[in-house]
Formats: structure tokens, C-alpha cells, sequence
């Protein structure tokens, strides 16, 4: 087994050093390490969506980048977007329109959503279902979470509803 | 309808100003699940917490004749390495049967396999270590010998004499087999106008929660107890079933379950790995936590349908449905699943063909087989998706042979709206549906007349849309009759208990579940109505069994409808209790008095009289002000079964408009819509999301999910790039109205929602795209709709 690689990153703003094996994906280390369990791990493949976080400034799949990736990188995760407000409205609109059921999506549907919403102020239904379509949900059918990110986009470009 | 209500002088929650009930009201709590605070099992860790990996079998059958696992329990970090043999002597096996489900058998299943693997995915063997990294490492050095057995994987075979017999002590594979004969079916047939007979195919697909089954148990050898952290859906049963197995009592059993990464009927089983890992840590007297990887998820979360079923109709020229026939058969897995059985989809599947339609005559044979696949059991809406598809694809089918429309053909055939209460063929009782009037309702939303215009403006140009309807019945809140009758220790009660803290804030303890569905709001909203409080001082705890009243917990559309009136219940007793605290301290009558926003007031006029908080600051720490003889009970309980109905069925329909590509086999969804009647609505947002949830479990079963397994009982699509679920571009909106036929068995009158959308989702899209190809003379009667199936159908492969 290779030994452990020591790495330096910013992760919800606040500095962390640590030495990390090389196999260890992102999404262990923010879990198991640092106690992020805000990301969560549904496929281990990619595919699902749920492990996703920021990684200066992109939204990437957690378990499918190695931590040692992130040496020098600025890591945020659903807690340091809630704490800092960032994604206040959107996390209001989900509220009220009840777009999560169980839960277990909703940090990566929440990331994925805000980089949509911070790429276009103005979006239609059919942008929305394309840029979500590698987050899987399985309770809400979706409908309810592209409302919500829908009800975002027009208060945020400031259209009424 | 005609049946009184049991206290009518007391119906004040749904009525009552300020009632939550029928309002949209945010789900408390959600602010902890949107901002990465939530816990669920997979995020639990413990002191001196051991992970498990299990080894699996390769093989779909074969006999294992050594482990050889010397090297791995010298890995950095392996605490022990544990075969099947060696964990019996801390668990003992089960065979999943129940005595109502007269025949079915099963052969005694062990946590971990002994001497022989049934099936691809079984675990051989436990590699614990101290971090699940060290326990996969370990794995990989564990040498198990197999010698491989022939594998029964087509159902179809399974009961031929040439076949081989997985369990030799039960004679053959068929593990339970049922007949049922109303009426007068073959002379039906024979005087109908015309008969109409086809096959439908229903590929095996599973449940894919995004969060896998995960549970971290922990035997405290000092304690002699257990606690068991578990995403489950009926934790009192997890109780008793794992108390049963490790010979233990019940109070040496605790079973927390916090927050779950989604259910359906995946996670209301036990299963195997989870005994294991029960056991493993009774064996290493310490915290033992297993999370399964989505690999294992597809090899052993319980799959579903799996059913060739054999469907004929009888039609007159005048639309009248004759009789209904079919012969279903299903492969399970090769063992039953414990302790609900795996007999139970086929049961209903046999209940409900035919549930809306007036006809009397009605001949079903369902069997049940043996097979060395992962096992199968119940999913959401059990057996509900088969029954409706068969019974909504032979109509549309006599429709067509008739050259009747399918909406008239049901307005002539669906039991009628004033009919109630009454029975189905199969000996269902149904006490208040509504077909006709969910039938109007629905060709008014999606305006049916115009659609069909469209379509064949549409038909002009090369397009090739279709509409599809399915009207569909649901089994709600479950009486004992489901499994208790048969000897499963499942509860069908449920109960709640509602107190007043010292501050005027409540506390309600339910034995029902939350996983996502809105358990806890719906409970809130109950409470905060009946008692006149705020809901958000309204404080639910659920899913620990050392907290809450004992109970069935969130399945098989229960929770609301079950729980709810427990709640509704609970809480009118600690009204009288409070008001009569009331009416001592304010030397008034409590008949005078009435609580309203956190307030004991005057009937009369509404005037404030005493705040909560300051009627719970004298009860609890000056009771000596109060007259003698007043003892204030400021905590009341209550339980709930229905025993009037065994279920409580809802009705409803659905209509699906999409377009098929007749040169690629591409079925584009167009748009949805359901009409169901749940009865009383307690928060129309919840029920819709349910229905919208569901309808898309549907719409994957209709069109993409399926666990392809090779003849040699390999799972070839065992990861989510190759098993496709619905994502979001292909999902389309849907439309949900209601009618309501509260249920009289209740104060509450709510019946459930749950599993509607995926009872009729996958029949009224095979129902449109056969609509779709009419010009090609075609019609499909296999789900997933792929575009290997489309275009198979259409001769372009």
C-alpha cells in the first residue's frame, strides 16, 4: 500500500491539513475525515449525483475525485453553502414546494441547481431538466424540484412569478 | 353514503378555525435534511464501531467446500473473519411463511450461507475489520472453494420435471400456488361476443433508494442489550424478529431509526446481511456497522414483479365486459423472503385484476416458483402495477376489437359511484370508490376530446402519439388481516401518545415512520388542529422503540390513515384533560371553554382566558394551587386499528400522452395526469408529491428498469450506468386532481396515497403507446417499453 500523501486545502473556508492515502476518493475524506456527512455517497460510480460539491468554484462528483486532487483547492460542501447563506432562497423555495421528500439527494440537487442558476438568471423548464438529469431522485418524480429551481431563477432575475 | 360517524358531536379538527387539515403546510425539519444536518444510518458512528464487508457468491447455485480466510485475519486492522457455520451458533434460521397464504413454503434461509449458495449476491462470508478500506482489503484474500450446481433461472421451466429442485426437502420449486373461481366464467365466455386473450411480460426490477441499506448495530454485553440503528420502515417488527433470532426478549432490543435515503418496500424488510451484522456484533461484543455498496444494493435489495401473466376478456357488442381470466406466474428468488413472505404480490395480483369493473365473473390461477436469482418480495404497490396492467391492457383491447373508445368502455364497466358499499369477485370489500366521478374529472383536466383531434391531426404528419388511460384500486391501511392473521408479530395498530410540556409546547410520540413521505408533518398538523396549538409548537418523535407506542410503523399505504387517527385520537383526550384542568383553575364549566392558538378561551366569545404555558406552569410546579382532588393528566395515549374493513380501498385513474419514434423506438412522455381519491386530504401538497413520486416509479418500470439476468443467474446491469432509472429530461409533468369519499371507519377519514401513482403509471403508458402504433397493427404487452421492444414489435428488428 503507497504511503499517505500530506495535502493542504480550504474547505468551507476554513484551512485543513491532512495526510490522506492516495485511493481515498473526496467524498470518503469529506465524510469520514472531516465529518462533512452532508455529502452523501449513492452510486460510488458517477452516475447518481448525490456526492456532489464545489471545487474552485465547479460542481464535480466527490467519488469519483481522489482527495490528494485537491491539494491547494478550495472545497465547498452543502454546509458551507447553507452556513454562509449562499443558497438561501433556493433552500426556501425547496421548503415551501416540498421538492424533497427523504432527503438523501437534496445537498447534490441543491449544488447542481445553484451552478444552473449562477451559469442563467433566466431558464426554462426543459434547461432545468437537462442540467439536473445526472442527479437522481427517486421520492419527488422531479416535478417539484424543477418548480422550486424554476420559483429561484424568476426572484433572482427579478421576474414575478 | 350512509354510515354515521362514530362521534359526530365531536368532528372539531377538520373543521374547526385554524385547522391544518386540507392545508399546505411546509413539512417541519426540512431544513436539517437541505443543509447536510440530517443523520441517517450511513453517517452514524459509533465508539469502538467495527465495519463489515460481506463476501458474496459469484454463482447463481453452487456448494461451497472450504473458506480459506488464514491470510486475511493477519490484514492490518481485521478483527475476524466469520463463516456462515460460525455465526449459527449466535443466530438461528427462518423460514419466511404465513399460515393464511395456505401452502406456501419455504426452506430455512441463515444469515450467512451454509454449505451451499442459492443464489448470486448471497453472502459467504464477514470480513470485519476496523475500517470498511481494511475489511475490502481483507476480503480480497479470502479463498472460497465453490463447486457449482445447475441454476433454475427461467420461471417458465422452473416447475418441469427436467428441472432441478432448489431445496430438495420441499419436493419441488413451486413455492405457493392460488385459484380463485367467481361466477360463471366459462359460460360467460361463451356467450360473449367476443374474446379477447393476451400474455403480459413484466421484467424484474428493484427499488434503487439512493441511500443504500445501512445498519450499525450494538450489543452492549454489560447492558445485555442491543440497539440497532436501521433505515427501516417498521421498526417494532425489526425488534421482534432480530429479539427471535438472537434469543433475546424484546426489551433487550432497541431499534432507532433517524433519517432514511429512501424506502418503497426496499427497506420494510429484514434481510439477511442485516441479521448478520446483528449477530456479528453479539459475537464481537461491539458496535458493527454495515453499509452496502451499490453493487450489493443490486444483488440483494429485494426485487420486484418478474411476472408472465396469461390474461383473456370477454366482451359484448354493446361495451359490457363478460369476465375476466388470467394465469399469472412469478419467480421469487430461492427463498421467500422473511417475515413477510414473497407469496404476497401474486396473492394481490390475483385479489385485484378486475377490482373497478362490475362483472362478476372472474377466474384467476397465480404460481408462485423457486428460482436462483436475488430474492423478490414486496415494492411499492405490490402486485398492484401487474393486476392493473392486465386488467386495463385486456380492456383497451376489447375496446378496440369492439371499435369502442376507451373511455366509453369504462364509463359502461366501471362499478358505479352509488353502488357501495360491495364486493369484487375475488371477495374484496370495497365500503365508498368513485370511479365515474375520478373518470369525469380526468377527461375534463387533460380535455380527452381535443387530445384526440390532435392526435390525429398529428397521425397526418408522421407522428405517432397516444393517450392512455388506466382507472386502478388501491389497498390502504391494513387491517391484521394482512399479516397478522398469519402469524407474522407485524402490528396493524399503530399508536400515538400527545403531551403538554411544562412551557404549553407539545410533545407527540408515534410508532408510525418518516421517510420522506411527511409522517411528521401530517402527525403536527393532526395535533396542532385538534388541540388549537400552533404546529410549530408541536415537537413528533418517531422510529425508536424505546420512545414511541409500540406499532405497525409507514408501509403499505398505512401511516396517514392509521397513525393519523391515532394522533386525531390521542390528542382529543388530552384536550378534555386540559380543559378540564382549565375549567378548575377558572372555576368555569369545561363545556364553556375551548383551546384556540395556544389559549384556553370562552366558547361563547373566544376571549382569552389562560395561556398553555401558564395552565402547564400551575399543573407542573404549583399543582398545589389547584382544588382538591384535581390531578391533571397532561399526557394521553391512543391506538388505532381499522376493524370494520381489512383495507380500506381507494380508487382512481391515470392517462398518459406521449409519442412514440417509430424509427428509433423512443417513447417521449408527454404529459401525465391522475385523479385518486384518498379520502380526507390532510395536506394536499404531500398527497400530490406522493402521487407524483409514485407515477414516476411507475413510469421507470414502464419504461427503463429491468434486472437482466443471463440464463446462467448472472445480474448483467448490477450498477446505475447500466440499470436506468428516470432521471429528470425524461420525466414529464404531471397533472393530480382529486375526489374525496372520506372513510367512514375513522374520525379522520383518511385513506392512503402512497403507492397510487405506481399502481396504474406503467399500464396507462403501455396503454398509449399501443394507442400510438393502432396503424401499425401491433400491440405490446411487455414493460420496460425499450426501444428494443418498440421496435421488435414494429418488424424493424
Amino acid at each position: 500500500m503507497t504511503a499517505a500523501v500530506a495535502i493542504s486545502l480550504s474547505v468551507n473556508g476554513e484551512r485543513v491539513e491532512a495526510n490522506v492515502l492516495p485511493r481515498l476518493n473526496l467524498a470518503d475524506f469529506l465524510r469520514e475525515h472531516l465529518k462533512l456527512t452532508g455529502t452523501h455517497v449513492g452510486c460510488e460510480h458517477g452516475v447518481c449525483g448525490a456526492c456532489t460539491v464545489r471545487v474552485n468554484g465547479d460542481i464535480v462528483r466527490s467519488c469519483l475525485m481522489l482527495a490528494v486532487q485537491t491539494h491547494n483547492a478550495t472545497v465547498e460542501t452543502i454546509e458551507g453553502l447553507s452556513d454562509s447563506g449562499e443558497i438561501a432562497d433556493l433552500q426556501s423555495a425547496f421548503r415551501e414546494r416540498n421538492a424533497l421528500q427523504c432527503g438523501f439527494c437534496t445537498p447534490g440537487m441543491l449544488m447542481a441547481a445553484h451552478d444552473l442558476l449562477k451559469q442563467s438568471p433566466s431558464l426554462d423548464r426543459e434547461q432545468i431538466r437537462e442540467h439536473l438529469s445526472g442527479n437522481y431522485c427517486r421520492c419527488t418524480g422531479y416535478q417539484a424540484i424543477v418548480d422550486a429551481i424554476e420559483t429561484t431563477a424568476r426572484a433572482r432575475s427579478g421576474r414575478l412569478p | 353514503m350512509t354510515s354515521a360517524r362514530a362521534n359526530p358531536e365531536m368532528l372539531s379538527a377538520l373543521d374547526r378555525p385554524g385547522s391544518y387539515i386540507g392545508k399546505t403546510v411546509p413539512r417541519p425539519n426540512l431544513d436539517r435534511l437541505m443543509q447536510g444536518r440530517g443523520l441517517y444510518v450511513s453517517d452514524i458512528e459509533l465508539p469502538r464501531m467495527a465495519h463489515v464487508v460481506f463476501l458474496r457468491s459469484p454463482h447463481a447455485h453452487a456448494k461451497i467446500n472450504g473458506i480459506e480466510a488464514s491470510t486475511a485475519k493477519q490484514m492490518p486492522g481485521v478483527i475476524a473473519v466469520v463463516s456462515g457455520r460460525e455465526l449459527s451458533t449466535v443466530i438461528t434460521p427462518w423460514v419466511g411463511v404465513l399460515s393464511h397464504l395456505k401452502g406456501l413454503k419455504s426452506a430455512p434461509q441463515s444469515a450467512i450461507a451454509v454449505d451451499r449458495v442459492c443464489w448470486q449476491g448471497e453472502a459467504v462470508a464477514a470480513v470485519v475489520a476496523s475500517s470498511r478500506a481494511q475489511a475490502e482489503d481483507a476480503a480480497e484474500l479470502v479463498s472460497i472453494e465453490y463447486e457449482e450446481l445447475d441454476a433454475v433461472t427461467d420461471m417458465r421451466t422452473a416447475l418441469d420435471p427436467a428441472t432441478a429442485v432448489i431445496h430438495a426437502s420441499l419436493g419441488d420449486n413451486l413455492a405457493f400456488e392460488r385459484n380463485h373461481d367467481a361466477g360463471a366464467v366459462d359460460q360467460a365466455f361463451a356467450e360473449s361476443d367476443e374474446v379477447v386473450e393476451a400474455d403480459f411480460v413484466f421484467g424484474r426490477h428493484t427499488g434503487v433508494t439512493l441511500e443504500p441499506r445501512a445498519v450499525v448495530a450494538d450489543w452492549n454485553a454489560a447492558e445485555a442489550r442491543l440497539t440497532i440503528y436501521q433505515g427501516t420502515q417498521a421498526p417494532h417488527m425489526v425488534q421482534n424478529i432480530a429479539a427471535l433470532h438472537l434469543g433475546l426478549k424484546e426489551s433487550q432490543v432497541r431499534v432507532v431509526c433517524k433519517d432514511v435515503g429512501g424506502s418503497f418496500g426496499i427497506k420494510v424488510h429484514i434481510y439477511a446481511d442485516e441479521m448478520a451484522t446483528y449477530a456479528l456484533s453479539k459475537l464481537l461484543r461491539r458496535p458493527v456497522k454495515f453499509v452496502a455498496d451499490r453493487v450489493e444494493s443490486f444483488n440483494t435489495d429485494i426485487h420486484a414483479r418478474d411476472h408472465r401473466c396469461k390474461g383473456k376478456i370477454g366482451v359484448n357488442r354493446d361495451g359490457t365486459i363478460t369476465a375476466f381470466e388470467i394465469d399469472d406466474l412469478t419467480g421469487i428468488g430461492p427463498y421467500s423472503m422473511y417475515p413477510r413472505t414473497s407469496a404476497i404480490e401474486a396473492n394481490q395480483v390475483v385479489n385485484l385484476v378486475g377490482g373497478p369493473y362490475a362483472t362478476r365473473n372472474y377466474r384467476a390461477r397465480a404460481r408462485v416458483v423457486f428460482q436462483n436469482k436475488n430474492v423478490m418480495c414486496q415494492y411499492r404497490a405490490v402486485g398492484h402495477p401487474i393486476a392493473c396492467s392486465v386488467t386495463e391492457g385486456l380492456v383497451d383491447m376489447a375496446a378496440m376489437k369492439i371499435g369502442m373508445d376507451p373511455i366509453e368502455i369504462r364509463r359502461r364497466n366501471l362499478i358505479a359511484d352509488n353502488a357501495y358499499p360491495c364486493a369484487s369477485p375475488s371477495g374484496l370489500r370495497f365500503e365508498q370508490l368513485s370511479h365515474h366521478a375520478a373518470l369525469a374529472k380526468l377527461t375534463g383536466m387533460m380535455d380527452y376530446d381535443a387530445l384526440r383531434v390532435e392526435q390525429a391531426a398529428l397521425r397526418t404528419r408522421n407522428i405517432h402519439r397516444g393517450i392512455g388511460i388506466a382507472s386502478f384500486i388501491e389497498v390502504t391501511n391494513p387491517s391484521a388481516a394482512f399479516y397478522g392473521v398469519g402469524g407474522a408479530k407485524i402490528s396493524s395498530q399503530d399508536g400515538v401518545a400527545v403531551r403538554l410540556d411544562a412551557q404549553g409546547s407539545v410533545i407527540c410520540q408515534t410508532s408510525i415512520t418518516e421517510q420522506g413521505q411527511g409522517s411528521e408533518s401530517l402527525t403536527a398538523q393532526i395535533v396542532g388542529s385538534v388541540l388549537g396549538v400552533s404546529m410549530d409548537r408541536v415537537r413528533v418523535i418517531l422510529g425508536d422503540t424505546d420512545n414511541t407506542p409500540y406499532g405497525g410503523g409507514t408501509w403499505a399505504s398505512r401511516g396517514a390513515g392509521i397513525g393519523g387517527e391515532a394522533a386525531l385520537q390521542a390528542t382529543k383526550v388530552l384536550r378534555k384533560n386540559i380543559l378540564d384542568v382549565a375549567a378548575a383553575i377558572l372555576q368555569a364549566a369545561p363545556g364553556e371553554l375551548d383551546i384556540v392558538n395556544n389559549a384556553v378561551v370562552n366558547a361563547a366569545d373566544s376571549a382569552p382566558r389562560i395561556e398553555l404555558g401558564e395552565l402547564a406552569r400551575i399543573v407542573y410546579f404549583r399543582p398545589d394551587t389547584l382544588p382538591p382532588g384535581i390531578q391533571a393528566e397532561l399526557m394521553a395515549a391512543r391506538h388505532f386499528v381499522p376493524r370494520e374493513y381489512p383495507f380500506a380501498f381507494t380508487n382512481g385513474i391515470q392517462a398518459s400522452w406521449l409519442e412514440v419514434d417509430i424509427d428509433t423506438g423512443f417513447v417521449k412522455l408527454l404529459k401525465h395526469w391522475v385523479v385518486e381519491d384518498c379520502g380526507t386530504i390532510i395536506n394536499p401538497q404531500l398527497v400530490d408529491e406522493q402521487i407524483r413520486g409514485g407515477v414516476v416509479q411507475g413510469l421507470g418500470a414502464a419504461l427503463f428498469e429491468k434486472c437482466v439476468y443471463d440464463e446462467r443467474g448472472q445480474l448483467t446491469n448490477a450498477n446505475m450506468a447500466d440499470y436506468l432509472v428516470p432521471m429528470s429530461g425524461e420525466m414529464p409533468d404531471i397533472d393530480v386532481g382529486h375526489v374525496v369519499s372520506p372513510t367512514m371507519e375513522s374520525e379522520l377519514g383518511a385513506k392512503g396515497a402512497g403507492e397510487a401513482g405506481t399502481a396504474g403509471a406503467a399500464a396507462a403508458v403501455t396503454n398509449a403507446v399501443n394507442d400510438a402504433l393502432r396503424p401499425f397493427g401491433t400491440i405490446i404487452t411487455e414493460i420496460p417499453l425499450t426501444p428494443q421492444v418498440v421496435l421488435t414489435a414494429l418488424g424493424r428488428i
